[in-house]
């Protein structure tokens, strides 16, 4: 019993330090974001005394926090429809359709997670170019479906074929096609698999930060990790922006976590456990 | 029997609605097949024939064969950039596998039985997974920072002032700091990974252990870890994958040149600043060049997939 006791014990001193670890730099940067710039110097760790919200309202009026919001949801949610409406189509097929053709092509979208759609970067610039998106939003979507395919096709691929056969049979008996099967049996069962690609989407798609540096400069365009970037390097100096920018940036999410913490995590592992 | 009555037709109608369903599944594919062609393979395997081209600007058309790789290997220009990138992404890359990884292996086993506040301390765990890079990035610079310095004071406060450091200052300091960061935001991962393979463990097993008396180390080291050799594997090429192409928590905290004197420069920020932003001062990418230090990437990246998946396919078959 002693034994476990103090076991015990050591499994709490392990977790709380590491907590702790995690902790102390996002409560630096949330309760710095409140103090003017001196008192940051002076007492990093305390409440704020001479509480202020200079640093918000610079990075929203200075900076247009508003548009790269706008920007960073509308290529969130119209890249996340339809990385599960395409992927979810292309994994009912690879699921269901038995020849050699779904066999090689569930291989060649499973590539893609081994291999990083950045490396062919430069040649979307390109592309981007010649189909003159270049400084849009719009031409981040394409590329985030394109990212997203892998991921959803390997995790809904899986997720269909374990489905009952017979549900399918006792369907295609009656006379149903394909895709009266698709969207009235297959999708509603779909929304656990669903979900666990979105948030695995979301997250990547909402962070990322190398495509927006690469492809759009004006500031009508910029998404929330791009502007958080510009942003930051103006503001080295004045820390009390500096961290409120970055507030900005990472509260949002970090709420959305604590919420759906079991569904966040089940969706980011997803790309390793099947389903 | 019923072919002797009309042999012709249902056959032809069989053939027909086979035909039929094939085209309904082609349609069920087409969408995504176009888009991940177009803006995922195409743009690769395109990137791997223009590292074979040169030219200044978004159209390098002057074919050079090999040349860009033979610069890329000899020319001291860019030699000495391209060995220490390579080098450094294997430094990230080890210091993930071993200190990340370790630690993701320690909390899982001391989260994969139940107690008071096991969740919660899973959440806090998994937490910064959910941060974007770039932000964790410029958190950390600034809490570095040794004008500021928070983890500074702290140091001082425990009478550490000789570790006092300017961390992100130093040549030999820079690239490990960073490094712990990245470990900071990720180790989460491993650790539900692992967490979800003990958990898979049968508790009559380990009582089983228990009972002859083994030590939890014993059955931590004879008994949890061979069967956690899938995960282990799953989490190393997954640990590989991701943090080969590492980009944004360099660009944070060390800038695209990888500073103090590229000690931090990574394939990917190499990769950035010949083939898209320009080399300072000339600032023309050079997108032939940019292109054949993607393609080496990709290479390395292969070579690592492949010796994996030899030796995770040999313990399948070494286990049946």
């Amino acid at each position: 019993m002693r034994r476990i006791r103090i076991s015990l014990i050591f499994k709490y001193l392990i977790l709380t330090a590491w907590s702790l670890v995690v902790l102390f730099p996002l409560w630096t940067l949330v309760v710095n974001s409140f103090k003017p710039q001196r008192e940051i110097f002076r007492d990093p760790f305390g409440f704020p005394k001479n509480f202020t919200l200079a640093g918000y309202q610079a990075a929203w009026k200075t900076g247009r926090f508003d548009i790269y919001f706008i920007n960073s949801l509308i290529v969130t949610i119209v890249s996340l429809s339809l990385i599960l409406l395409v992927g979810s189509m292309a994994a009912y097929a690879l699921a269901k359709w038995r020849s050699r053709l779904t066999t090689f092509l569930y291989l060649f979208f499973i590539a893609g997670l081994m291999i990083p759609i950045r490396l062919g970067t430069i040649d979307l610039i390109r592309l981007i170019k010649t189909l003159n998106l270049q400084d849009s939003i719009w031409s981040l979507v394409p590329i985030y479906i394109a990212m997203g395919m892998p991921i959803a096709t390997f995790v809904l691929t899986a997720f269909i074929k374990e489905l009952p056969g017979e549900m399918f049979d006792a369907a295609k008996v009656d006379g149903a096609s394909e895709w009266q099967i698709f969207i009235t049996i297959v999708a509603p069962l779909m929304r656990p698999a669903l979900a666990t690609v979105a948030i695995f989407n979301m997250i990547k798609i909402w962070n990322d930060f190398w495509f927006p540096l690469v492809l759009i400069r004006s500031e009508e365009s910029r998404t929330v990790a791009l502007g958080v970037s510009l942003l930051f390097g103006q503001y080295r100096t004045d820390w009390t922006r500096a961290l409120a920018v970055l507030s900005l940036a990472a509260v949002p999410l970090l709420i959305l976590y604590m919420l759906l913490a079991r569904e966040f995590i089940k969706g980011l592992t997803a790309g390793a456990v099947k389903g | 029997m019923t072919q002797t009555i009309s042999p012709s037709r249902p056959k032809a109608a069989f053939l027909s609605s086979q035909v039929r369903s094939k085209i309904t599944w082609v349609f069920f594919l087409l969408p995504a097949l176009v888009i991940y062609i177009t803006f995922m393979a195409g743009p690769l395997f395109d990137s791997l024939r223009l590292s074979f081209y040169t030219g200044e600007g978004y159209t390098p058309t002057k074919f050079v064969g090999l040349s860009n790789y033979i610069d890329l290997f000899t020319n001291p220009l860019w030699r000495s950039h391209f060995f220490g990138a390579v080098k450094h992404t294997f430094i990230f890359f080890f210091i993930h596998m071993l200190v990340q990884n370790s630690l993701g292996l320690l909390f899982a086993n001391l989260l994969s039985s139940e107690f008071r506040g096991r969740d919660v301390f899973r959440t806090i765990i998994f937490a910064p997974a959910t941060l974007s890079v770039l932000v964790t990035g410029f958190l950390w610079t600034l809490i570095l920072n040794p004008q500021w310095g928070a983890v500074n004071k702290i140091l001082i406060a425990m009478n550490l002032k000789s570790l006092a450091l300017p961390w992100l200052g130093r040549e030999n300091l820079a690239l490990p700091i960073i490094s712990l960061t990245s470990v900071w935001q990720w180790v989460g991962m491993p650790t539900v990974l692992f967490m979800a393979g003990l958990m898979g463990i049968s508790e009559e097993l380990l009582e089983a252990a228990r009972m002859d008396g083994a030590s939890e180390w014993i059955i931590f080291w004879r008994i949890k870890i061979p069967l956690l050799k899938p995960v282990l594997g799953i989490v190393a090429i997954l640990t590989f994958v991701d943090n080969f192409n590492a980009f944004d928590v360099i660009y944070a905290m060390a800038g695209a040149k990888g500073e103090p004197a590229y000690s931090t420069d990574l394939l990917a920020t190499f990769f950035y600043r010949t083939g898209i932003a320009g080399e300072h001062p000339v600032g023309i990418p050079n997108m032939g060049m940019g292109a054949a230090i993607a393609t080496m990437t990709f290479m390395i990246l292969l070579v690592g997939v492949s010796i994996w998946l030899y030796f995770s396919r040999r313990n399948d078959a070494g286990d049946e």
